[in-house]
C-alpha cells in the first residue's frame, strides 16, 4: 500500500525548516491564495509554489499518483461553474465581451474565460505548496508543530494518534472486507444502492466496534505513562526555530499582507483588466 | 530484607457494574528485587489485580475497595494514577495499543514528554533506554516496520526511561512466536538484574516463564489467592492441574511415568531437576510400555501448491516458489516466523491475492478460475479475532449470512443453520445475541458461520490465541471432532503445545518456502528447523536425553500418542 | 466504557483515523458516475453520540483535513469547516441519547435521524456554500447545488450506516436481564 502522507527523505533547504515554521508558512500562503483574486498575485503565488516544489527537490514522479484526482477535480469544478453560471465573469467584471455562443444561455465571454483563468491560477497557487509541505514534513513533527503554534496539546496528540493508527485501521479494514467477501458480501455496482450500503455496514460494524475496544486499551496505556499529567508537554520531535524559519514565516506573512493590501487597492478581491 | 514495595492486606474489590466482588481477601506482598509470576485461568481476577497494582483501579475503573493496598508504603487510593506510575511501570499485552508514538524514539520518549523533560536530557534518556533493550538502531522506525517482539521491547524501553521500582508485565508471551517469547523472558531477567526492580509477570504459560528463575508463583482462581509459594512447591502438587493451568510438559511426562515429583527435586527447570537412577528407569520403562499408535492410511491430496511465487506491490517477495500438498482429512499446523509467508499463502488460497507464478489446485482442479465466493464454498477461512468477523447481532443471523448472500432459500437456510449450531454446541444459545457470548463462544460462532457453507477445508488463524487452558481444550476438542467428521483442518499457529497435542503434522514456512513437512515430534526435535522457524525445542526432548533415551523424537511421539489415547479418551 | 479526558483524546484520534480510512478508501460507487458515497459521516455521527460535541467536531475536522491532504488538492477549508460544524451541532443535538449505556430504542432512532437531518442541512445547506462563496467567489447556484447533493448523500448514509452502527453498539453491550439456555 502506498504511504499516504509520503514524506520524501531527500535533504533540501525546505526539509531543514522546522515543521512548525512550515505549517505556519503553508497556512499563511494558502490564506493569501484564498483571499485574493488578483491575477498578478495569484500568478506570483503559482510560480512561487512551483519554484518551492523544485527547491524542495521534489519530482513530478513523487506525486504523479495524485494528478488524476486533482485533474478530475479541477476540470469538473470549472465545468460546473460554466454550466451553472456562464455569466459569472460578466457579473464580476461588469463588462461583456462575447466571443462565441455554445447555444442557449451558454455564451462564452472574455470575462468568463478570465474568471476561469483566475480559478485555475488559484488551484495552482495552493496545490504545489500543500504538496511540498506534505512531502517535506515528517508526520511526527506535524503534531509537535500544531502544539507549537498554539493548538492544545491534547488535540495535537489526537492528530498524532490519527496518523499513528491510520495504517492499522487500513489493514484491519482490508482484512475484514476480504473475510466478508468470502462470505458473499458484495459492494459492486451490480447490487442496488441500499443493498450496497447494507453490505458496507457488514464490514464497518466489526471494524468500528473492534476499534471501540481499542480506544480503551490505548487510553489505559497513555494514562499509565502519564499523559495529561501537566498543562503542557515537551515533544521529542520539536526543534528550535532557526533564522531560515523566521525568514520563511515573514515572507509568507508578507504575501498574505500583499493579498490584503491588493484587496484594498483593487476595491474588491478581483483585479479587473476590463475597465 | 527490605520493606515490601507492594502490600495487599485483606484486599477486596468490586466493580460498580458487577454484583459480586472480583477480588476477595487478597494478601500479598512484593519486595524490591523479587520476581513474581501470577497465574490463573481466565476470569480468575489476575487482570483486576494488575489494574490495582498500576492504579487503573480505582482511578479509571470505579468500584468498592475493602482492606488495604500500599505502594511504596503509601495507601494506593490516596495516591493518584500518575504518582503510582512513577513507581509501577506496566507493559500491556496489546503491543499495538501500547505503542502510541509514530516512531520508536517518540514512543520511548512518551512518558518523558508528559513530564515536560526538555533537551538535551530527553534525547539522551531515550537513547539509553533504547540501548538497554537493544532497539537503538531502530529509533526512527514506524511501528508497522517492527516485529511483535521488537514492539514489546519498545514498550519496555518506554517504561524504563523512568526509574520505576516495579515492572508489571501483562501476558507478555501472548503475541510472540516461541523463540521470541523465550528471548523476552531472558530480556526481562537481564533487565531485572540490571535495574534491581521488582518484576511481576502475569501469564498462564507457566513453562515458558519458568525458562528463567522465578522467586514465587501466585496461583489465583475465583478472585482468591490459592497459593503463594516457590515454583518447586507448586509443581510438586496438584493445584495447577486442578485450577486449569497447564504444567510444564516434562512434569506431565514424569507424572505419567509414575515418578513422584517433589519440591526437593527442584522441578522448576528441566535442566536442574534431580532425577535419580530409579526415576530415569521409570521413564524408560514407561517409554517402552506405550505401544506406538497405528499409522493412518494415506489419503488423496486435496490441496496442492506448485512453485507458487508472490510479491507484494512494494516489491517484498512473500512466497518464493512454494510447493506443498495437504491430504484429505488431515489436521495440520502451519508454522513459521512472522513474514515467512503463512498468511500470504492463506490469502492466495482464498483468492484475496493472486500469485504471479505457479498453480494452486483443489482436488486436482486449478483454482485460477474460481472467484473468491466460489473458493469460500470449498475453503473456509477463520480470522484470529472473532470480533473482526461478526457483523450481525443475533447468532442465527450471523451463521446464516453466507447462505443468505448466496441466495439459498430461507427454508433450507433454517435447516442448515440449525444443524451447524448443533454441531458447534451453540444450539442452546440459538436465540441469543452474539454479545452475550464469551470470547471462546464467539470464536465458535465464527467457525459455525464458515462451516455452514460446507467447505472441505477450514483454515484457522491462531484458533486458541488468548485462551486459557480450559477454553483452549474446549476449542481444540471441537476442532478435533470436526476433523473426525471429515473436515480437513489447517491451523496457522505459534503455539507449540497446540502443535504437539493436536496437529498430525506441521508444515513449516521460512522465507516464503516450505522447509519442512513432517510429524510434529520430528519437527520439534530438529534443531535446524527449530532455529529457522523460530520455534523452541520441547522440554520432552531434553527429558528423554536426561533419562538416557537416545531416540528423543520417538519419546516425544510416544508422549503425544499416550495423551491422545490414554488420557483424552 | 470508562470516561476520562484521555478517552476523549484517544477517541478523537481513532475516530479521525476511521473517518479518514472510510472517506479515502471505502468507496461505494454511487449511481452518479465518478462519484462515491461518503460513509464517514455515519461513523462520525455514531462516535459523536458516544463521545460528545467536541469529539464529534474534531473527528470530522481532523479526518476531513487529512483526506484533503492525502488527495493533494490543498485544503478545502469551506467543506472542512462544514464537517466540523456538523460534528459539533450534532453533538449538542444528540445529547439526550444514552447510547453509552446501551440504550437505543425506537425513540432514539427517531431523535438521532431528526438531529442528523437538521445538522447536515445547516452544515451543507448553509455553512459550506456560504464559505465557498466567500472564500472562492464561486457562483452561488453552482455551489448550492454541489453542497446540496453532497448534503443529501450524507444524510442518507448517516441515516443508514449511523443508525445501524448505533443499533449494533447498543446490542453489543452486555445484555441486561437473564438469558436462558434452550434445550
Amino acid at each position: 500500500m502506498r504511504p499516504l502522507f509520503n514524506y520524501i527523505d531527500r535533504p533540501s533547504p525546505v526539509h531543514r525548516l522546522t515543521g512548525a515554521a512550515k505549517l505556519v508558512s503553508m497556512l499563511l500562503w494558502t490564506l493569501a491564495a484564498m483571499t485574493t483574486y488578483d491575477t498578478r498575485l495569484l500568478a506570483l503565488l503559482a510560480v512561487g509554489g512551483v519554484a518551492l516544489f523544485a527547491a524542495a527537490r521534489l519530482r513530478i514522479a513523487d506525486v504523479s499518483f495524485l494528478f488524476g484526482f486533482i485533474l478530475v477535480f479541477m476540470v469538473l469544478n470549472n465545468l460546473l461553474v460554466f454550466l451553472f453560471a456562464p455569466e459569472h465573469g460578466v457579473s464580476i467584471y461588469g463588462t461583456r465581451h462575447v466571443l462565441f455562443s455554445l447555444g442557449g444561455r451558454w455564451v462564452v465571454t472574455k470575462e468568463q474565460l478570465f474568471y476561469h483563468l483566475n480559478l485555475l491560477l488559484k488551484y495552482c497557487a495552493m496545490i504545489p505548496v500543500v504538496m511540498a509541505f506534505i512531502c517535506t514534513t515528517q508526520p511526527s513533527e506535524f503534531a509537535a508543530s500544531l502544539n507549537r503554534i498554539g493548538v492544545k496539546y491534547t488535540v495535537a496528540y489526537s492528530v498524532a494518534l490519527a496518523l499513528r493508527y491510520i495504517p492499522d485501521v487500513q489493514r484491519d479494514y482490508h482484512e475484514i472486507s476480504q473475510a466478508q467477501q468470502a462470505r458473499g458480501i458484495e459492494m459492486s455496482r451490480k447490487e442496488s444502492l441500499i443493498k450496497r450500503l447494507k453490505s458496507a455496514s457488514a464490514i464497518l460494524i466489526p471494524l468500528i466496534l473492534s476499534s471501540m475496544d481499542r480506544i480503551e486499551v490505548i487510553s489505559n496505556a497513555m494514562e499509565l505513562r502519564g499523559f495529561g499529567k501537566n498543562k503542557k508537554r515537551s515533544w521529542y520531535m520539536a526543534r528550535p526555530f532557526t533564522a531560515g524559519d523566521v525568514l520563511a514565516m515573514i515572507l509568507c506573512a508578507l504575501l498574505f499582507a500583499a493579498a490584503l493590501i491588493l484587496n484594498r487597492l483593487n476595491g474588491g478581491r478581483f483585479y479587473n483588466p476590463f475597465v | 530484607m527490605n520493606d515490601p514495595i507492594i502490600r495487599f492486606e485483606h484486599f477486596s474489590f468490586q466493580y460498580h457494574a458487577q454484583a459480586e466482588p472480583t477480588l476477595h481477601d487478597v494478601c500479598l506482598s512484593v519486595r524490591k528485587g523479587e520476581k513474581l509470576l501470577i497465574c490463573g485461568p481466565s476470569g480468575c481476577g489476575k487482570s483486576t489485580l494488575a489494574h490495582c497494582i498500576n492504579g487503573l483501579i480505582p482511578f479509571s475503573y470505579k468500584g468498592e475497595i475493602g482492606g488495604s493496598l500500599t505502594i511504596a508504603g503509601r495507601e494506593s487510593r490516596e495516591l493518584g494514577i500518575f504518582e503510582i506510575s512513577r513507581t509501577v511501570g506496566t507493559v500491556l499485552q496489546d503491543t499495538d495499543g501500547q505503542f502510541v508514538g509514530l516512531t520508536v524514539a517518540e514512543d520511548i520518549a512518551f512518558a518523558l514528554e508528559n513530564d515536560c523533560v526538555g533537551e538535551p536530557e530527553l534525547h539522551e534518556r531515550v537513547r539509553t533506554a533504547a540501548a538497554l533493550v537493544g532497539v537503538e538502531d531502530h529509533l526512527s522506525h514506524a511501528p508497522g516496520e517492527l516485529s511483535g517482539g521488537q514492539k514489546q521491547r519498545v514498550s519496555l524501553a518506554g517504561i524504563l526511561v523512568d526509574d520505576v521500582e516495579v515492572l508489571l508485565f501483562d501476558e507478555p508471551l501472548a503475541n510472540l512466536d516461541p523463540a521470541t517469547g523465550k528471548q523476552a523472558i531472558e530480556l526481562i531477567d537481564e533487565i531485572q538484574k540490571e535495574t534491581g526492580a521488582a518484576v511481576i509477570i502475569i501469564e498462564h504459560r507457566l513453562e515458558d516463564v519458568l525458562h528463567r528463575h522465578v522467586d514465587r508463583v501466585v496461583l489465583m482462581n475465583g478472585g482468591r489467592i490459592l497459593a503463594d509459594t516457590t515454583p518447586d512447591e507448586l509443581l510438586a502438587g496438584e493445584l495447577l492441574r486442578e485450577n486449569g493451568i497447564r504444567e510444564p510438559l516434562y512434569i506431565t511426562a514424569l507424572k505419567y511415568a509414575g515418578v513422584s515429583v517433589t519440591a526437593d527435586k527442584r522441578p522448576d527447570h528441566i535442566e536442574t531437576i534431580e532425577l535419580s537412577e530409579e526415576d530415569q528407569a521409570r521413564v524408560r520403562a514407561w517409554f517402552q510400555s506405550v505401544p506406538p499408535a497405528p499409522e493412518k492410511p494415506e489419503t488423496p491430496v486435496l490441496l496442492a501448491a506448485e512453485g507458487v511465487r508472490f510479491a507484494y506491490p512494494n516489491g517484498r517477495e512473500a512466497l518464493a516458489g512454494l510447493s506443498l500438498a495437504v491430504r484429505e482429512g488431515e489436521l495440520s499446523a502451519v508454522v513459521g516466523t512472522n513474514g515467512a509467508g503463512k498468511s500470504t499463502f492463506c490469502k492466495l488460497l482464498c483468492g484475496f491475492e493472486t500469485q504471479q507464478e505457479g498453480t494452486l489446485r483443489f482436488a486436482g482442479q486449478d483454482m485460477a478460475e474460481l472467484s473468491i465466493k466460489e473458493r469460500a464454498d470449498r475453503i473456509g477461512y477463520v480470522m484470529q479475532n472473532p470480533n473482526q468477523m461478526i457483523s450481525q447481532t443475533m447468532i442465527f443471523d450471523e451463521v446464516a449470512l453466507g447462505l443468505r448472500t448466496r441466495g439459498v432459500p430461507e427454508e433450507e437456510i433454517r435447516r442448515r443453520v440449525e444443524e451447524t449450531l448443533k454441531v458447534c454446541g451453540l444450539w442452546p444459545f440459538r436465540s441469543w445475541p452474539v454479545s452475550a457470548l464469551s470470547f471462546g463462544q464467539k470464536k465458535r460462532v465464527t467457525i459455525a458461520a464458515i462451516l455452514v457453507l460446507e467447505p472441505q477445508i477450514i483454515i484457522l488463524d491462531e484458533p486458541t490465541a488468548g485462551q486459557d487452558y480450559r477454553h483452549y481444550t474446549e476449542i481444540m476438542e471441537f476442532l478435533l471432532a470436526l476433523n473426525r467428521r471429515g473436515v480437513t483442518v489447517l491451523m496457522v499457529t505459534h503455539d507449540m503445545h497446540l502443535m504437539l497435542e493436536y496437529a498430525g503434522r506441521a508444515i513449516v514456512f521460512s522465507g516464503g518456502r516450505l522447509i519442512a513437512d513432517a510429524p510434529c515430534a520430528e519437527i520439534l526435535t530438529d534443531e535446524t528447523v527449530i532455529r529457522r522457524a523460530s520455534l523452541k525445542e520441547t522440554s520432552l526432548y531434553t527429558l528423554a536425553q536426561r533419562c538416557g533415551i537416545d531416540d528423543g523424537q520417538a519419546f516425544v511421539q510416544r508422549f503425544i500418542d499416550y495423551e491422545r489415547e490414554a488420557v483424552r479418551t | 466504557m470508562k470516561k476520562s479526558p484521555i478517552v476523549t483524546v484517544v477517541a478523537i484520534g481513532i475516530g479521525a483515523a476511521l473517518f479518514f480510512v472510510l472517506g479515502r478508501f471505502v468507496a461505494i460507487p454511487s449511481p452518479v458516475p465518478n462519484t462515491n458515497i461518503a460513509l464517514q459521516y455515519g461513523l462520525c455521527a455514531f462516535m459523536t453520540v458516544l463521545f460528545g460535541p467536541v469529539a464529534g467536531a474534531l473527528i470530522a475536522f481532523i479526518g476531513h483535513t487529512l483526506i484533503d491532504f492525502s488527495y493533494g488538492w490543498g485544503i478545502w477549508w469551506s467543506w472542512v469547516i462544514a464537517s466540523g460544524v456538523f460534528g459539533l451541532l450534532f453533538g449538542f443535538a444528540s445529547k439526550k441519547i444514552k447510547l453509552a449505556d446501551g440504550e437505543f430504542g425506537k425513540k432514539d432512532i427517531l431523535r438521532f435521524n431528526i438531529a442528523q437531518l437538521c445538522c447536515h442541512l445547516v452544515a451543507w445547506g448553509l455553512v459550506a456554500p456560504t464559505l465557498d462563496v466567500l472564500m472562492f467567489a464561486e457562483p452561488a447556484n453552482k455551489v448550492y447545488l454541489q453542497c446540496l447533493v453532497g448534503g443529501i448523500s450524507n444524510i442518507v448514509t448517516t441515516a443508514i450506516v449511523g443508525t445501524l452502527l448505533c443499533l449494533a453498539y447498543a446490542k453489543a453491550k452486555p445484555g441486561k436481564g437473564s438469558l436462558k439456555e434452550e434445550k
